[in-house]
């Protein structure tokens, strides 16, 4: 490989590291891609992966185990209209991508002849995450004696706290794909999160408060005593608030969600209905909604893989294409879908750069990368005093869709009612439920506090996970459905 | 390119040697070797088909330290004689840098010795061409597009086969192995009518092709799950009995097995961790977890610490009879091991369930339904809104709105909500239909009343 990549940095790492490694050179890609290209293919990719994980987990006040993992293999992939054949393998080497070609090949019958696949390099476009040290080479006792002072310091917020759970979770990737239109493309994703859990008792009465942060950057900055500490208060005092809270009000009622987290709203509620995949098929509740109104006016969204460190961002996704900020959401109107090749070529439109996958054992897909809503101008507290009564959501666990039906669910972990537009007592297990093409008409205000999430989504689709960003800033959302025990 | 048994075992030893040469004090570890198929059918395409091989490779170290034993987890896909070395002298390192636990270390015996064949795969199997499954994920597609005009498009019919060999051994002497299949098929069609556009899906499962329903049958059955949902509404919140029918009702039981872990019971995060021998659930519950079910999804002749599986009932007549426990979690509360450890190359064991369920009583859903004045039968759960520590549960739901025996209309955009301990309390009604489409199964339910939340 001889022409460095323009941006340099960590895509030039990567190439460096699977020549010098597993021998992997322009001339044994190509040899691969004519494997898949002897049969009447319309595309096809190698995607060559690495990626080291390790975990160091406290418990009961002391590190009980240190994990580390490696990943290793090449996925193959050969695509002919809406076909797509894949193989795997966990040998990184030229021979079992040829062989896997020769699987993956197998969707289309008959023979081709094809010029010689020319590889080339690709400009990858953003350096988002250089880091002078891989997460995964911090050594180890330093984790431990993080993780020890995190238990100190969460043991001695309140004398409630009953248990502490906490791990550093290191992730370093190389990643190398090679299409057999010779674009050739690498790149190094390093990845931490730092979960601390705590477990407040009191009398009878036990609740949890979990609170993690983390993106693709160096280990270090997590280590700043302000951020780390944080994360323990904001455990410690979610627990606590959870041992004071009561039963959820039960029924449809004006909600105010908090910034930042409460992003997943969009996560759920348009987000994946705007993947590619369900719109070229037409099984997405927003299917054919291109240029409609789905959303109230002032209400812009975005997809954006290209902001520096976060959790959801990649310099290029893992079929090549150099991420983008991809309006999705034009005030109020529909603009923009989230694409990879496969999806964009049957649309007729370019990709977006949302082809992600969860490792080279898995196909691309459509996924998301970092999701948020524009701020507005609204100050925060008018809007709250705009509510009567209400809900006023502000962290949340998980959601999930029916991208069909387009009805959403996300689960608060953290949430008061709203009585005569003043912050009132919190309430537990609220889980909102809504209609996805419909909800965002219902934005009435949208506050001028943007905050993005602290960095510790995981999306599932298809049975693959991938590292994802949210953000909104503080909004007001008329007749959410809300689910608790109350009448 | 499959390894025999014989060179699994030879690769296992090779890794326990090295872990011993690098210093540790014990080992176990688990090597799985997997074959996997898979292609989808949607409308008359074949959109996609994957083959993969894969193999994984865990170490546990145990180093014995001052107060106890230091521990680590190494995985890799790397079987080289060298790596494997390499390996186990970073497993030993890594866990010399993790605090001593008294409570860490190997079962102290009780390995199973014999391994029974529990019918996990049929040899025959294994001749079977992909074209097969290619044949049954059309016949599937066919039959659920066929079914009805307002199914028009669907995300597909499924077909998968997986072949794995599991070889476990340990530094105290023990090593097994054994060999497993599963096949499923998986079918998920939309119907329209109007503004309305819904999805649903109906599946199949087994350890052997011949146990999987038929594929024609299984793609009707997802188009009339479909075809019921257009139309659906919310309604208003109420209180009113809520049946689970026997795709959503095996959640519930997977969410208690999930906090009688040994490990939600030590770290005092359960519900019901001051429950043993009480009464928490209505008299006709009856919930056992039996890892030897021949044939069954769950099945395995012994678990991820080499200990046999066997049958743990959980829940007999309403009371609680047992945790489920791994050796370490069984240790924390002076327990012996109910044979519960899961164990996957890159974790350390820990509590899971095999083949779990609930023992079915009377009423078809048929009667169950009739003899409902006015309620709800869940057909989807959606959202993850379960708190095992305090067992507050909120989760959005679809399904249909019943009254005076008879079902009026689909019901969409609603949560259902209550407390677990309350919910089981209150079960008044089990069905008699107990089908196996995965590890957990369970009857239709009945939950005497539940708060739904609606427009």
């Amino acid at each position: 490989m001889s022409s460095p990549d323009a941006n340099g940095g960590s895509a030039d790492r990567a190439l460096a590291f699977f020549q010098d490694r597993f021998s992997l050179d322009d001339a044994s890609l190509a040899t691969a891609l004519d494997t898949a290209l002897e049969r009447q293919v319309d595309y096809a990719d190698l995607y060559f992966e690495y990626t080291t994980t390790d975990s160091v987990s406290l418990e009961e006040g002391i590190v009980k185990s240190g994990d580390r993992h490696l990943e290793q293999g090449v996925g193959v992939r050969a695509v002919r209209g809406e076909r797509q054949g894949y193989a795997h393998s966990d040998d990184i080497s030229v021979e079992s991508a040829r062989l896997a070609a020769g699987t993956a090949r197998a969707i289309a019958d008959e023979t081709k002849d094809h010029a010689p696949v020319a590889i080339k390099t690709a400009n990858t476009a953003h350096d988002l995450y250089p880091v002078g040290t891989a997460p995964t080479d911090v050594p180890v006792a330093r984790k431990v004696d993080w993780l020890n002072e995190i238990d100190a310091y969460a043991r001695a917020r309140d004398p409630k706290v009953s248990q502490v759970m906490a791990s550093i979770v290191c992730q370093h990737k190389h990643m190398l794909v090679a299409g057999s239109d010779g674009t050739r493309v690498a790149d190094v994703l390093p990845l931490v999160r730092v979960n601390v859990q705590v477990l407040a008792a009191d009398g009878t009465r036990r609740e949890v408060g979990y609170q993690g942060a983390g993106g693709r950057f160096e280990l270090e900055e997590m280590r700043n005593p302000a951020k780390w500490k944080g994360l323990v208060d904001e455990a410690v005092r979610i627990a606590l608030l959870n041992l004071e809270a009561e039963a959820c009000p039960a029924g449809a009622m004006d909600v105010v969600l908090g910034p930042g987290w409460p992003g997943i709203l969009l996560h759920e509620a348009i987000g994946h209905g705007l993947e590619g995949d369900f719109n070229r098929k037409k099984t997405s509740a927003f299917s054919d909604k291109m240029g409609q109104r789905v959303a109230a006016e002032g209400v812009t969204v975005v997809d954006d893989g290209t902001i520096t460190g976060r959790r959801g961002s990649i310099n290029v996704d893992d079929e090549g294409t150099p991420s983008k900020r991809n309006v999705l959401i034009d005030n109020g109107i529909l603009v923009g879908y989230m694409h990879d090749r496969l999806n964009a070529e049957l649309m007729g439109v370019e990709p977006t750069g949302n082809g992600r996958r969860e490792s080279y054992a898995h196909v691309p897909l459509p996924r998301m990368t970092n999701t948020f809503m524009l701020a507005g101008e609204d100050d925060p507290e008018e809007i709250l005093k705009s509510v009567e009564n209400g809900l006023y959501a502000v962290s949340f666990g998980g959601g999930q869709v029916d991208i069909t039906s387009g009805k959403f669910v996300f689960s608060a972990s953290e949430a008061y009612r709203i009585e005569n537009g003043q912050i009132g007592r919190p309430v537990k297990g609220a889980t909102l439920i809504g209609n996805g093409p419909d909800v965002l008409k219902r934005v009435t205000r949208i506050g001028h506090d943007l905050a993005l999430d602290e960095g510790v989504g995981t999306c599932g689709k298809d049975g693959q996970g991938v590292p994802v960003g949210v953000g909104l800033p503080t909004i007001r959302v008329n007749d959410l459905t809300v689910g608790g025990t109350e009448g | 390119m499959s390894a025999t048994q014989a060179e699994m075992e030879a690769v296992v030893q090779r890794a326990l040697d090295a872990a011993a040469r690098a210093g540790a004090s014990q080992a176990d570890v688990l090597l799985v070797e997997g074959d996997d198929r898979e292609v989808r059918v949607r409308g008359s395409e074949i959109e996609f088909v994957k083959q993969a091989q894969e193999r994984g490779l865990g170490i546990r170290a145990l180093v014995d330290g001052k107060e106890g034993r230091q521990t680590s987890i190494v995985s890799t896909s790397d079987l080289a004689p060298d790596a494997i070395e390499r390996m186990a002298a970073e497993a030993v390192a890594l866990a010399k840098a993790t605090a001593a636990d008294p409570t860490a270390g190997l079962p102290d015996g009780g390995f199973a010795e014999e391994i029974p064949d529990l019918a996990l795969f049929d040899a025959q199997d294994r001749n079977v061409a992909l074209e097969a499954r290619i044949e049954d994920a059309k016949r599937a597609e066919a039959a659920a597009r066929d079914f009805d005009p307002r199914i028009d498009n669907s995300e597909g019919s499924q077909a998968s086969s997986g072949y794995a060999r599991v070889v476990y051994g340990n530094s105290l002497g023990f090593v097994g192995s054994y060999e497993s299949a599963s096949h499923g098929l998986f079918s998920e069609p939309l119907a329209r009518e109007g503004d309305s556009m819904q999805r649903d899906y109906w599946m199949t499962s087994g350890r052997r092709l011949s146990d999987l329903e038929d594929a024609a049958s299984v793609g009707r059955k997802a188009a009339d799950r479909a075809i019921r949902r257009l139309g659906g509404k919310s309604i208003k919140t109420c209180e009113a009995p809520v049946i689970f029918d026997g795709l959503t009702a095996p959640s519930l039981i997977g969410q208690i097995a999930s906090c009688v872990s040994g490990y939600s019971i030590y770290r005092e995060s359960s519900f019901l961790g001051d429950k043993l021998g009480e009464k928490i659930a209505a008299s006709e519950v009856t919930i056992i977890d039996d890892g030897r079910l021949p044939g069954g999804l769950g099945s395995k002749p012994f678990d991820g610490e080499g200990q046999p599986t066997r049958r743990n009932t959980i829940v007999e007549n309403g009371e609680l009879k047992t945790w489920l426990l791994d050796t370490y979690s069984g240790r924390k509360l002076g327990l012996d091991s109910t044979g519960s450890a899961a164990r996957g190359t890159g974790s350390a064991p820990r509590v899971g369930t095999t083949n779990l369920w609930l023992e079915p009583g009377e009423k078809t859903l048929d009667e169950m339904i009739a003899e409902l004045d006015r309620g709800l039968i869940v057909t989807e759960l959606i959202g993850m809104g379960f708190n095992p520590t305090t067992g507050d549960y909120s989760r959005g739901a679809a399904g249909l709105w019943v009254e005076n025996g008879e079902i009026l209309h689909p019901v969409e955009e609603i949560t259902i909500a209550g407390n677990l301990g309350d919910m089981l309390q209150s079960i008044d009604r089990i069905g008699s239909e107990l089908a196996w489409r995965g590890r957990t199964a369970s009857p239709p339910i009945r939950i005497a009343s539940m708060t739904i939340a609606g427009a």
